[in-house]
């Protein structure tokens, strides 16, 4: 360790920080609050500009949708009452107003709004996002202090192998074997879906669609462990994605500040050596796996659509790939805003937190 | 900015090479194994037409069909699908495909962000401004939701080989633009104001001979690095696309993806040849260029690499130009605020 004690402790931070650019002074945690709230509608304005014309480029969504399944004549006639057949920068205009309004339009295969489709399956979606994250923490961030403190020895080696595993293996195949090894042939969890109580957890007053919290409020315990032997393998394989991620990323920043100076203080005045790690060094590393963990929330939410695929976890991303497969375009564009709204706005939350914690952040 | 002061040979100064030269242990095992796949990967795309006993699309020989969903037996060694086609062939035959979309995603995408990055970091001022909010917009977007939308417009969902891997690479590459921009951009950024521009500028080189000669050879350090990680990211990309029915239809070309998705049924039925081979192929494949990228990406930091041989490979000297290079994994949404 103590070749590494002259590394500047600036560097450990590097993530959060911005290379190559000036870094600007006493500029109050407000002001950075307020810039960073701003800079979210620019980033939204270009994607859904972006996401717009690029769907557009391709024709219109009723054509795409039901081209060969009506006459032409009807057809155009639903394009005409949709008002698809006028100038495209109109409609964009016209997008951009609703979408001001919070409607994300219609879709056509079910002709249900977009954000009713949000409502009804978004909560499916959230609920596996938070298992896959408790997932992720469990085994990303001792792991990755394991790592840090064997490094370079056979743990470490053993550990950073698992975590390219974690990234290497697709979400839909890690599924594939949990399914083949837990379902099929020990047979302990369930193949798909959420639960086999649906009836009683959608009968419940003002229920959550959170069904793990559903099932505690009404109290029955067959229900409760129903709905997490089916998270479960969702939740392992969509976590183990961000597991690898954070295992590394612990294990990196970990490393840094074993070697910083106030951990050879603590350790020259007689500290254990595991709260050497699990305090003195891994605390400050913490700052770039929060910054980190806003990127994370797209990697969950794309990563989402191939997990609720694969477990036919009744989500939005499970709803996106039928709409994806029933070429509902309308319907596609809609979620896809909507997810980057989500996404947009966890940065900004985690990019504030960045910024509670460490001031140097706010430049 | 070579690794190497020394007057080295040439080749000792090449990437992998001078990467191989200063492993050591450990890490040196790590890129032995991932070059050994890598290495394993193209070869089996190379040499496809002759390893594969089938063809791709191929349900049936002079003895008639295959049978759907055969265990692996004598003539099929790894079984064949539900749809009759040979397991092992498609595997085989996967390979091109996938590198075929990694070549041309790779080459797209450094490309496009390498001559965005140049001019976004060296003309500076409103132009910088309006490219760098739109990579980071892109950036922050979950890229597979984006390689969704691409495909949809290029191909509208299934297409022939070439429109399905070109459409596949595209969707890719406007995934990879920003990381390749940002890179470029903040490298070109600090080159700008190197004394050897200034000169250039004196002597009266025009601005692109500046960018092209002065400041691209020097920005392209940390190319091969986000090249190897990008090219495993792209194969997970077009595995998920396949998976989710936006990849290449079976008769044109073997994807894996796709093979996966119509293995998911089998898997419930307890039949896992169909799936098992072509996720250990994308496992392997990415394993091993991730190997590469990550064993390239520790040895450029001295905070991670392997500590033996202190005063061998001058120490100081690295660390300073580490500090400049960018974090690859882990960087943050950056605030533009200047």
């Amino acid at each position: 360790m103590t070749s590494m004690i002259d590394t500047p402790e600036g560097q450990t931070m590097e993530p959060a920080a911005t290379p190559g650019k000036p870094k600007k002074q006493g500029l109050g945690l407000g002001r950075y609050i307020l810039i960073r709230f701003l800079l979210i509608f620019p980033t939204i304005f270009i994607l859904v500009t972006m996401v717009f014309f690029l769907m557009r480029i391709t024709g219109d969504p009723i054509t795409a949708a039901l081209a060969g399944r009506l006459p032409p004549d009807a057809l155009a006639e639903r394009i005409a009452a949709a008002g698809y057949d006028r100038p495209i920068i109109v409609q964009y205009f016209e997008y951009l107003g609703n979408l001001i309004r919070g409607d994300f339009g219609t879709t056509l295969s079910d002709n249900t709004p977009v954000t009713q489709v949000l409502v009804n399956y978004g909560s499916a979606t959230l609920e596996l996002a938070i298992f896959a994250l408790i997932v992720a923490f469990l085994i990303g961030i001792p792991f990755g202090m394991i790592s840090a403190y064997k490094r370079d020895r056979l743990p470490d080696a053993f550990l950073r192998v698992f975590a390219i595993l974690c990234y290497a293996t697709p979400i839909f195949f890690a599924g594939l074997l949990l399914k083949l090894v837990f379902s099929v042939w020990l047979g302990w969890l369930p193949v798909a879906g959420r639960t086999n109580y649906t009836a009683e957890l959608e009968g419940l007053r003002a229920p959550t669609g959170l069904y793990l919290l559903d099932a505690l409020r009404a109290g029955n315990g067959t229900i409760i462990v129903d709905v997490l032997e089916h998270a479960a393998l969702p939740a392992i394989a969509l976590g183990l994605l961000t597991a690898g991620v954070f295992l590394r990323l612990v294990r990196t920043n970990v490393i840094g500040t074993l070697g910083a100076q106030y951990v050879e203080a603590g350790r020259s005045r007689g500290v254990s050596e595991y709260r050497l790690v699990t305090k003195h060094a891994y605390k400050p590393a913490l700052i770039p796996i929060i910054t980190v963990m806003g990127l994370q929330m797209a990697l969950l939410m794309g990563g989402a659509v191939l997990t609720e695929t694969t477990f036919e976890w009744k989500g939005l991303g499970f709803k996106l790939a039928e709409y994806l497969t029933a070429r509902d375009f309308v319907a596609v564009q809609g979620i896809v805003m909507l997810l980057a709204v989500i996404v947009a706005l966890t940065n900004f939350i985690v990019d504030i937190i960045a910024a509670l914690i460490d001031p140097r952040v706010r430049y | 900015m070579s690794n190497n002061q020394n007057k080295s040979a040439m080749w000792k100064r090449l990437p992998i090479i001078s990467h191989y030269r200063k492993a050591v242990g450990l890490q040196k095992g790590m890129l032995v194994i991932g070059l050994f796949l890598s290495g394993l990967f193209v070869l089996t795309a190379a040499f496809a037409p002759l390893i594969a006993p089938f063809g791709y699309a191929q349900s049936a020989d002079e003895e008639g069909r295959f049978g759907a969903q055969e265990a692996p037996n004598a003539e099929h060694i790894w079984g064949t699908t539900v749809g009759g086609y040979d397991v092992f062939s498609r595997v085989v035959w996967g390979t091109q495909t996938a590198l075929m979309v990694i070549v041309a995603a790779v080459v797209l995408s450094i490309f496009a962000g390498v001559i965005l990055g140049l001019l976004s970091g060296y003309i500076g001022g409103w132009l910088d401004k309006v490219i760098v909010v739109i990579a980071d917009a892109i950036y922050a977007f979950p890229a597979l939701l984006l390689a969704i939308v691409m495909a949809i417009v290029i191909s509208g969902g299934q297409s022939s080989m070439f429109g399905g891997i070109m459409a596949a690479a595209i969707s890719i590459t406007v995934v990879f633009i920003p990381q390749y921009f940002r890179v470029i951009r903040a490298e070109t950024i600090r080159l700008k104001a190197e004394p050897f521009v200034e000169s250039a500028k004196v002597v009266g080189a025009s601005n692109v001979r500046i960018m092209a000669r002065h400041i691209f050879r020097n920005a392209t350090r940390t190319l091969p690095l986000i090249f190897t990680l990008n090219a495993s990211e792209a194969i997970l990309t077009l595995a998920g696309l396949g998976f989710l029915g936006f990849g290449i239809e079976p008769t044109a070309a073997a994807e894996w993806g796709y093979d996966l998705n119509r293995a998911m049924a089998d898997a419930t039925s307890g039949i896992w040849w169909t799936g098992v081979f072509p996720g250990l192929a994308i496992v392997l494949t990415v394993l091993g260029l991730t190997l590469v990228g990550e064993s390239m990406n520790d040895l450029n930091d001295p905070r991670i690499r392997g500590r033996k041989r202190a005063g061998k490979n001058g120490k100081s000297r690295e660390s300073t130009e580490a500090a400049s290079a960018p974090a690859v994994h882990g960087t943050g949404m950056e605030i533009t605020n200047e």
